[in-house]
């Protein structure tokens, strides 16, 4: 179970001696060692704290927990080696594919993040008084806790008394309980997730309108572009980046998600509104008992799917560097 | 500009303008509202099932006493800070050491190094928990401030290295190359010439760092059992279930949790922006 600690342990000690004997040698003016290699050891040196913590609890974590996939393992016990096993039980898990299903539907519908907010931003890029306070009042709900952002909108949905739900009824005569229905559940928890998500979206948006090129903006305006086809075809191209970071962030956001499903809803009614990181808590650490292996199998499988994301994203940052 | 700036516009837009905006704003925050004004309501509306309507009286000195006076609420907060003050000194610490060395020096690992924390950003947090734990639980840390901080100031390593990298790289070279030149050592040129320039940067992290980690619910699930070393987010979740339908108090402590990030984000708000929009506008 432990090939990844001794090798950090190794790792940990080499590069202390590395460091212990580069103090040395810069403490003995009789050596030009450190003179010479000083611009070759330095960077080592400055990375080396960094590096080190940043390998120990992020970069071997990760592949330990690969590791741990293929075994049947409570957490306290010897692990067992059970190979694929986890992982074909997966393929026949109603539980996994309803999270699974869960997590498409987060996906597609937090973007709808990027848009809003950038209708919020062009709504708010204008001057006038006050303005400043409009527009960090409008960020307000990115900055609050998720955990507080569930229990607002958990009493925002609240049958019999919560205001949504009188709404609802005075338009369609119904009760309707959104948490507590499979139907509309997960739809409920979404919509409370886009809320700070716009925010987010928003205030890169607004600072991205802040840079545009305003005489490019004019040119276009002397042609007569007004409207959507200045915003189409002057604007929105170039706000490239903050879009770029837009979705970026949205998609980490959406398949992350799991504080608001904790709090508003523990997975429930059923199961139903579930997500991968959710059921994966769930098998790994919860009243249900101690399953790490199958828990770690369905955190591989989420680190999968992200691995996809950060992969394009990182080719994109890699052309950029490549260019700069 | 776009879209027009009003002033331009028809004078019965600009008034149209004015008075959406606040109107806009309020539908915006209608739930923020909702709680602020639940946490002042006095328990008995609840009860007589006035929950939206005006409050029949102000008890918010009451209801906020009660919180504190009846809950650990106070504790879980002096946590939060616990976990949150050395978590932004020991990240910002490391990543200026990291940044440094990633901005200034031309090595062959160089970009592998600094795309390994990018990515190390943005990877679901349910694919370390298990060895986490597990580790956590090994060295004696399991159930401690000190246990959480040790993993946020890890991971937060990887978004400040970024951030810190792209702000050294930005400043001129040549500051750099001058003192290499008059013979000042590395150490030196970090110490005395870069790290003073950070400055903005080591603000602008510090920030989001705070409010990041003092947000954070999955870990402080994780990595904390009991009340003893809860923080403000987690111990919130398990008020929430003792105060069963006590609303006026559930609000009142999501308020106390809420404030110190909104009191941070409203103090350093052009730094906690410049933060989040690293990279919005070019690239």
């Amino acid at each position: 179970m432990e090939p990844g600690f001794y090798f950090l342990t190794r790792l940990l000690i080499s590069t202390l001696a590395v460091m212990v004997s580069a103090v040395r040698v810069y403490q003995n003016p009789a050596a030009g060692f450190w003179k010479s290699r000083q611009q070759q050891l330095a960077p080592w040196l400055f990375l080396a704290p960094g590096l080190l913590f940043f390998a120990l609890y992020v970069i071997v974590p990760v592949f330990r927990s690969i590791w741990i996939s293929f075994y049947d393992w409570d957490g306290l016990s010897t692990p067992t080696w059970i190979g694929l096993s986890n992982y074909r039980e997966l393929a026949s898990d109603d539980a996994f594919y309803t999270s699974l299903k869960n997590n498409i539907l987060w996906l597609v519908l937090y973007l709808l993040a990027v848009p809003a907010g950038l209708c919020v931003a062009l709504f708010l890029n204008q001057t006038v008084t006050g303005i400043r306070l409009y527009k960090s009042l409008f960020f307000f709900p990115f900055v609050i806790s998720q955990v507080v952002v569930g229990l607002i909108f958990t009493w925002f949905y609240a049958p019999n008394f919560g205001l949504f739900s009188k709404l609802v009824e005075q338009l369609t005569g119904e009760r309707v309980a959104i948490l507590a229905d499979e139907r509309f559940v997960t739809f409920g928890i979404i919509a409370a997730g886009l809320w700070p998500q716009i925010a987010y979206c928003m205030i890169l948006y607004l600072t991205g309108l802040n840079n545009i090129n305003p005489e490019q903006v004019e040119a276009a305006r002397m042609d007569g572009a007004k409207g959507w086809s200045m915003l189409w075809n002057i604007v929105i191209p170039q706000l490239r980046p903050a879009t770029f970071i837009a979705v970026v962030v949205t998609v980490i956001g959406a398949l992350r998600s799991f504080d608001l499903v904790s709090i508003m809803t523990d997975g429930g009614p059923y199961g139903s509104s579930r997500v991968l990181s959710f059921y994966m808590y769930e098998e790994a650490l919860s009243e249900y008992g101690y399953r790490m292996g199958y828990g770690a199998a369905i955190a591989v499988v989420l680190f999968a799917i992200m691995m996809l994301f950060i992969t394009f994203f990182i080719v994109r940052m890699l052309r950029q560097e490549g260019s700069a | 500009m776009f879209p027009t700036p009003v002033q331009k516009a028809q004078p019965w837009v600009r008034a149209g303008y004015q008075a959406g905006l606040p109107l806009a704003l309020t539908i915006w925050l209608l739930p923020l509202i909702g709680v602020a004004v639940t946490s002042v309501r006095p328990a008995g509306d609840l009860a007589a099932g006035n929950y939206f309507g005006v409050p029949s009286g102000f008890a918010g000195v009451e209801n906020y006493t009660a919180v504190f006076r009846d809950s650990p609420i106070g504790w879980y907060i002096l946590n939060s800070f616990k976990v949150t003050i050395p978590t932004v000194i020991g990240a910002v610490a490391l990543s200026c050491l990291t940044g440094f060395a990633l901005a200034v020096y031309k090595f062959r690992a160089n970009l592998l190094i600094f795309f390994l924390f990018v990515a190390g950003n943005f990877i679901p947090f349910q694919i370390l928990m298990v060895p986490v734990r597990d580790m956590t639980l090994k060295i004696g840390l399991y159930d401690t401030t000190l246990g959480l901080v040790l993993f946020h100031v890890a991971f937060q390593t990887g978004f400040c290295t970024l951030f810190m990298r792209n702000f050294i790289k930005a400043l001129p070279f040549a500051l750099i190359e001058s003192a290499r030149v008059e013979g000042v050592s590395e150490w030196k040129i970090f110490r005395y010439i870069v790290l003073p320039l950070t400055r903005p940067a080591i603000a602008a992290l510090a920030v989001l760092i705070f409010t990041f980690v003092w947000n954070d619910y999955f870990w402080a699930t994780v990595l904390v059992q009991g009340q003893n070393a809860m923080p403000v987010t987690a111990g919130l979740y398990s008020l929430n279930g003792q105060w069963v339908a006590a609303w006026h108090l559930v609000s009142a402590g999501s308020i106390v949790a809420a404030l110190p990030p909104v009191t941070m984000f409203f103090l350093m708000q052009r730094h906690f922006i410049a933060g989040l929009t690293l990279g919005a506008t070019k690239g």
